[in-house]
């Protein structure tokens, strides 16, 4: 069983990898064909994800976040699904060499990750869990492709300035794309952000009895949550754009990854065992 | 002909060897006194200054200019000796043309210099002090200029400025739709600019000059708005693009006047283009977050990425140079007394051999010896007629002004060169 699922996570990370491996040349070569085969690859990787998923679900009989590996499967899963919900119309078609290779490694990491029996707990079989685990993911996925739309834009900015119309000015879309694409990453991660979080009181409430414990996760959360919000409220209000939201994003993503990681490795909460590594 | 170029001396120069256009005038008439020069046609252009000059004895000629230009100017002759350029006969020529057909130009193809060619020559044939070589020299290259434009790619180089503002700004924006513009000056780099932005369905369209007339006429051809110059700071907080073009000397926008300027706008960006040389916007305002300038110079490189025929273009330009110059040598050779008189000769001759011919044809009863009489006769008087026209040709009383326009006034009147 075990095995088996080993040989799954292999083969979605190869489809990611060869994805990945197509957007690079799309990136270096400037041939769109093998931004096609990226894109097509990586959705076909995509759906060996949800079935990989889909199958843990039934196994365990509820998502399948147990582990550093299980959760890492999980929010590969979830940059996959947002930046494949992102590629229509005039989109980003670039930032595909950002999300391959991110989900490519997210899932390398997993399957190099030492796995753990699986013990299935009662607390998982939650509606309003799978709920909490499903919009955090998605949120913190979509804050990671606003992360790289930052990147992008600070990298394009930086050669419009110059003037040096270099490597990234030619195969970089302009820095109204790279912002309006973070910004509209935001405003989704934002949301399923905000979500996950009620939907994280509402179990902490019927499982511990309490909406708020002030357990290390929680405030970290807390913490990226009012950040995030303070980007949006410069937005709406004195229109914080360009360079200032896009250095936003990329705090606001390296906080969530202390949350995400940080919090889990250097302090004691209850989130910690899904995501640390146990000898 | 001597001069200097934006290749060859730096700016500084430039701007202080500049001639405006009340100085030529006033360089023109004593330029014409020198004793070396024949004829003589000033060129100065912010990128250049060119004496043309013809004379017999060059070497002089250039020598006296140069002290002609260190005591007009006030200025050493060490300090811009070393950038002057000095052609003589087919370089020269082939110089002129480079430099009308905007081959020589820092910004090849830009249309403006044959303009400002023209009113040069204008301001020489006023001040007589142009002759039949200059004349025909200048005639040749705005011709020239012409062809090169029409037949080959160079004169899109110029469009390619504008087009590659347009690329820079969609890299910016995304799109160009809606997008206001501000046009500050006018000039016709500019104007395509702006028309380029019309295709692309821009919004609407801004036109400030120092002369609000001039403002008006403009943007009324662009269906846009004219405002005055000294609104051009209450404008700045609505449009996207400014695209400025005037010839003030100094920085019509400068960066502290636009520092504040991104709260009012909410942080859109703003994308200056800058044609004018010298520039109209303070290159510091680049720094400031969300704006953008690039000068013409910037721009220049945008273009050079993009095309990769422009060398074929430039080399089809300079092939239509060459066939200039070589035809230009030829007509300069016949100007030479000797051919002329052969020439004249040759005509005469053929037209008597005509004449004997058709009057030989009616006239059957005369003998083989009277047709050599009269044959003979004919000759003599071909030869007769040509002696005092020779001699004047040959003549050395005047200076050699005079003589090639003797020799010109001789091919016109036989109509040597058709």
């Amino acid at each position: 069983m075990c095995f088996i699922m080993d040989i799954a996570i292999i083969i979605v990370t190869f489809f990611y990898v060869v994805s990945a491996a197509a957007y690079a040349l799309y990136f270096f070569m400037k041939n769109k064909a093998f931004q096609k085969v990226g894109v097509v690859v990586f959705a076909g990787g995509f759906l060996a994800h949800c079935a990989l998923i889909g199958w843990g679900f039934v196994v365990a009989g509820h998502m399948p976040v147990r582990s550093l590996p299980e959760t890492l499967i999980v929010a590969a899963w979830a940059v996959a699904g947002v930046f494949l919900a992102l590629q229509r119309g005039k989109s980003l078609k670039a930032l595909g060499i950002y999300a391959a290779p991110l989900a490519a490694l997210t899932m390398t990491a997993a399957s190099l990750l030492p796995k753990e029996p699986a013990q299935s707990k009662h607390i998982f079989a939650s509606v309003w869990l799978a709920a909490h685990i499903i919009s955090i993911f998605i949120g913190e996925a979509a804050l990671a492709l606003a992360c790289g739309a930052g990147i992008f834009y600070l990298l394009q900015e930086r050669a419009i300035k110059k003037k040096g119309r270099g490597f990234f000015f030619r195969r970089l879309p302009s820095l109204d794309l790279l912002d309006t694409t973070g910004y509209s990453c935001i405003v989704i991660g934002f949301v399923m952000l905000s979500i996950g979080l009620v939907a994280g009181f509402i179990y902490a409430k019927m499982v511990w009895g309490a909406f708020w414990r002030w357990d290390p996760k929680e405030v970290w959360s807390g913490v990226t949550w009012i950040l995030y919000a303070v980007i949006l409220h410069g937005r709406l209000t004195v229109g914080w754009r360009g360079r200032r939201a896009a250095i936003f994003a990329i705090i606001g993503f390296l906080l969530m990854l202390f949350t995400f990681f940080g919090v889990n490795f250097l302090m004691e909460g209850h989130h910690g065992e899904f995501t640390r590594i146990k000898g | 002909m001597t001069g200097l170029n934006h290749n060859t001396a730096p700016v500084d120069i430039r701007e202080r060897l500049a001639f405006s256009g009340d100085e030529i005038g006033a360089a023109l008439d004593r330029l014409a006194r020198l004793p070396q020069l024949k004829e003589v046609v000033l060129i100065s252009t912010c990128n250049r200054v060119e004496i043309l000059m013809a004379s017999e004895r060059p070497e002089e000629a250039v020598e006296s200019v140069n002290g002609f230009i260190s005591e007009f100017k006030g200025i050493e002759p060490a300090r811009f000796k070393g950038a002057m350029y000095v052609k003589k006969n087919d370089e020269a020529v082939r110089h002129i043309f480079r430099v009308a057909a905007s081959l020589d130009s820092m910004m090849i193809g830009e249309p403006q210099i044959l303009g400002q060619m023209k009113s040069a020559y204008y301001m020489a044939t006023r001040k007589k002090t142009s002759g039949v070589i200059l004349n025909r020299l200048l005639h040749r290259a705005f011709f020239v200029a012409k062809r090169v434009r029409t037949e080959t790619g160079i004169g899109d180089h110029a469009v390619n400025i504008s087009h590659a503002a347009v690329e820079l700004g969609k890299k910016i924006f995304g799109d160009l739709n809606g997008k206001q513009a501000l046009l500050i000056g006018a000039g016709e780099m500019a104007e395509l600019a702006v028309e380029r932005l019309i295709r692309d369905r821009a919004g609407n369209i801004f036109v400030a000059n120092r002369t609000f007339e001039r403002g008006m006429d403009l943007a009324s051809t662009f269906g846009g708005e004219a405002i005055r110059f000294e609104e051009i700071f209450q404008y700045l907080k609505q449009v996207d693009i400014i695209i400025s073009s005037t010839g003030a000397p100094g920085f019509v926008i400068d960066r502290s006047q636009v520092k504040g300027l991104m709260r009012a706008r909410k942080n859109r960006p703003l994308f200056f283009i800058d044609i004018a040389v010298p520039r109209d916007i303070d290159p510091g305002i680049n720094k400031i977050e969300n704006m953008y300038v690039y000068d013409i110079d910037d721009l220049k490189g945008v273009v050079d990425d993009n095309i990769k025929d422009r060398k074929d273009e430039a080399s089809k330009g300079e092939r239509i140079i060459d066939e200039a110059v070589i035809r230009f040598r030829r007509w300069y050779e016949s100007l030479d007394v000797v051919p002329t008189i052969v020439g004249v000769r040759s005509k005469m001759e053929a037209i008597a051999e005509a004449e004997l011919k058709k009057t030989f044809k009616n006239l059957d009863a005369l003998s083989e010896s009277d047709r050599d009489a009269i044959r003979r006769m004919a000759e003599s008087m071909v030869k007769k007629c040509l002696h005092d026209p020779a001699l004047y040709l040959k003549s050395d009383r005047c200076r050699g002004r005079d003589k090639s326009m003797r020799i010109d006034m001789v091919r016109k009147l036989f109509r040597l060169d058709d």
